[in-house]
């Protein structure tokens, strides 16, 4: 099933074209690695598909539905951890969390509920009633992707969020993260130009001054570009802009 | 189910901002000194400078400091609707800004939200004033403090909405001193919290009329009215209107497709 579908989407910042007819699918129990360098386009791309901004041109659906036509349809598809942490320092764990299901609607108790295994699932569930702010990165991140999965959502998009942590928090939430694609057959869209982030198994787009340079399994596009590794591959496709 | 969807969502922005405000008790306390500031100091050096003649809603003599009061309540609205403002620009730039705008409810009803959660906060730290100035001895009927609930409430709208439309148009947090300077400032001084229409008239006929086309002296006026149990209803009228007006201009602007938002741009 197609989960995220983006037809020939293209938006510009005034007379700056920022994304050129971009076309994908991220399909339901698919990782699929959005790849680029900085300035590609990746951010772009997640304010269309959060709808922070409308484009004009092209078309994004989320599960089947539109989403300037039918966005709260659309948007109760969604979770999101984005780039910069979005979580309110001042608040506790839960707190924060129980902000986010009100806002999806989830009430009192069926929220802790939903908390509560959110949190139990990342080991996070004991410091639910510690303020943010005494977090270390990885474990607010850890927070942020429970948030995100409150409302069990069928899409999961992650801009770059393993940015600025150690090695260990990040293999660990790259292995939450394709766990919960297994698991839950859930579509995820993961924004990086981290290579050593993608599994073998990750579907891949990579977006270079706003074009798509290349798009399917990684097996494929590896063989279709005489490549021997992404690196490489990386390498040729964005013109010797290495991650 | 979808109303209860609603009601979930507007509970909790609005518990998360009296949340916020709780905790951040600097917030609170700097909120109070500044119109405690112009009360104990500015208004008592100026009580013998500044004779009030008797006006409605008062029946009487007053001291100018019971005159200040209203527009005391009004200041602590107005910074406070600038404060929402400025929190939403930082939340912009911080990106939890995008946590809100991403949950599946139309943005128009979001931003109401977000502005009666900031209404919410000024009425408290409005009463928190009202009854610091009780035991300074300027005191209004009593019903007068329940009179003014409503007019509190429609001025903090319009004040918050102000500030929406504003925080709409700043692109970065750096630009929001200039906001201070050309926004908070001459509303502030060019309305009738600190001195009377007819007092401004006496010196300037175009301050005069500035003064008493400018919305946030007609957001004084119905508060000073209510809190002397009256209804000043040209006032209420122009507050109820800036609202609409301003509410409406922000919610075009945090459109996601004709709004500032897509001028602005954005990152890689």
């Amino acid at each position: 099933m197609i989960a995220l579908s983006v037809e020939d989407l293209s938006f510009a910042y005034g007379a700056k074209k920022a994304l050129d007819h971009v076309s994908f699918n991220v399909e339901a129990g698919e990782c699929t690695i959005l790849l680029g360098p900085n300035g590609a386009g990746k951010s772009t791309l997640f304010s269309l598909i959060t709808r922070l901004y409308d484009s004009r041109e092209g078309k994004i659906a989320l599960c089947g539905f539109d989403l300037k036509h039918n966005s709260g349809q659309a948007l109760e598809r969604l979770g999101v951890v984005f780039q910069q942490t979005t979580l309110d320092p001042d608040l506790s764990v839960s707190q924060n969390l129980r902000y986010h299901a009100a806002l999806h609607g989830i009430g009192r108790k069926a929220a802790d509920l939903r908390i509560q295994e959110e949190l139990e699932r990342l080991n996070m569930y004991e410091r639910k009633d510690e303020k943010v702010r005494l977090l270390n990165g990885g474990h607010k991140r850890r927070v942020e992707i429970a948030r995100a999965l409150l409302h069990k959502p069928m899409i999961l998009l992650l801009d770059e969020p393993t940015v600025g942590l150690d090695m260990p928090s990040r293999q660990a939430i790259v292995e939450h993260v394709h766990r919960l694609v297994k698991e839950q057959n859930l579509a995820v869209l993961w924004a990086t130009h981290l290579i050593d982030e993608i599994a073998d198994d990750d579907s891949l787009v990579v977006l270079h001054k706003g074009q798509i340079k290349a798009k399917g399994y990684i097996n494929n596009v590896l063989q279709a570009n005489d490549s021997k590794d992404i690196g490489h591959l990386f390498k040729q496709l964005t013109q010797g802009q290495v991650a | 189910m979808k109303l209860l969807h609603y009601w979930l969502a507007m509970t909790g922005i609005v518990g998360r901002e009296l949340l916020r405000f709780l905790h951040q008790r600097e917030r609170f306390i700097s909120a109070l000194v500044r119109p405690l500031v112009w009360l104990f100091v500015f208004a008592a050096g100026f009580r013998a400078a500044l004779g009030i003649a008797i006006s409605p809603p008062y029946e009487t003599y007053i001291l100018y400091e019971v005159y200040i009061t209203p527009g005391l309540i009004g200041m602590i609205q107005l910074f406070n609707g600038m404060q929402s403002s400025l929190s939403m620009v930082y939340d912009r730039e911080m990106g939890s800004m995008r946590m809100l705008m991403v949950c599946p409810l139309p943005r128009w009803f979001l931003l109401c939200s977000k502005l009666i959660a900031g209404t919410a906060v000024s009425v408290l730290q409005a009463y928190a004033f009202l009854g610091i100035a009780w035991l300074y001895d300027i005191q209004a009927p009593l019903m007068g403090y329940v009179w003014i609930l409503p007019a509190l409430l429609l001025s903090g709208m319009m004040l918050g909405a102000l500030g929406l439309l504003l925080s709409s148009f700043i692109k970065q947090l750096e630009n929001f001193a200039g906001v201070m300077n050309f926004v908070i400032f001459p509303l502030f001084f060019m309305s009738t919290a600190l001195y009377p229409l007819w007092k401004i008239k006496e010196s300037s006929e175009w301050l005069f009329t500035l003064a008493q086309y400018n919305p946030f002296s007609q957001a004084v006026e119905l508060i000073r009215f209510a809190l002397y149990e009256q209804l000043n209803l040209q006032a209420l009228l122009f507050t109820a209107v800036a609202f609409l007006i301003f509410m409406s201009a922000a919610i075009v602007g945090y459109n996601p497709s004709r709004g500032m938002m897509v001028k602005k741009g954005g990152g890689g």
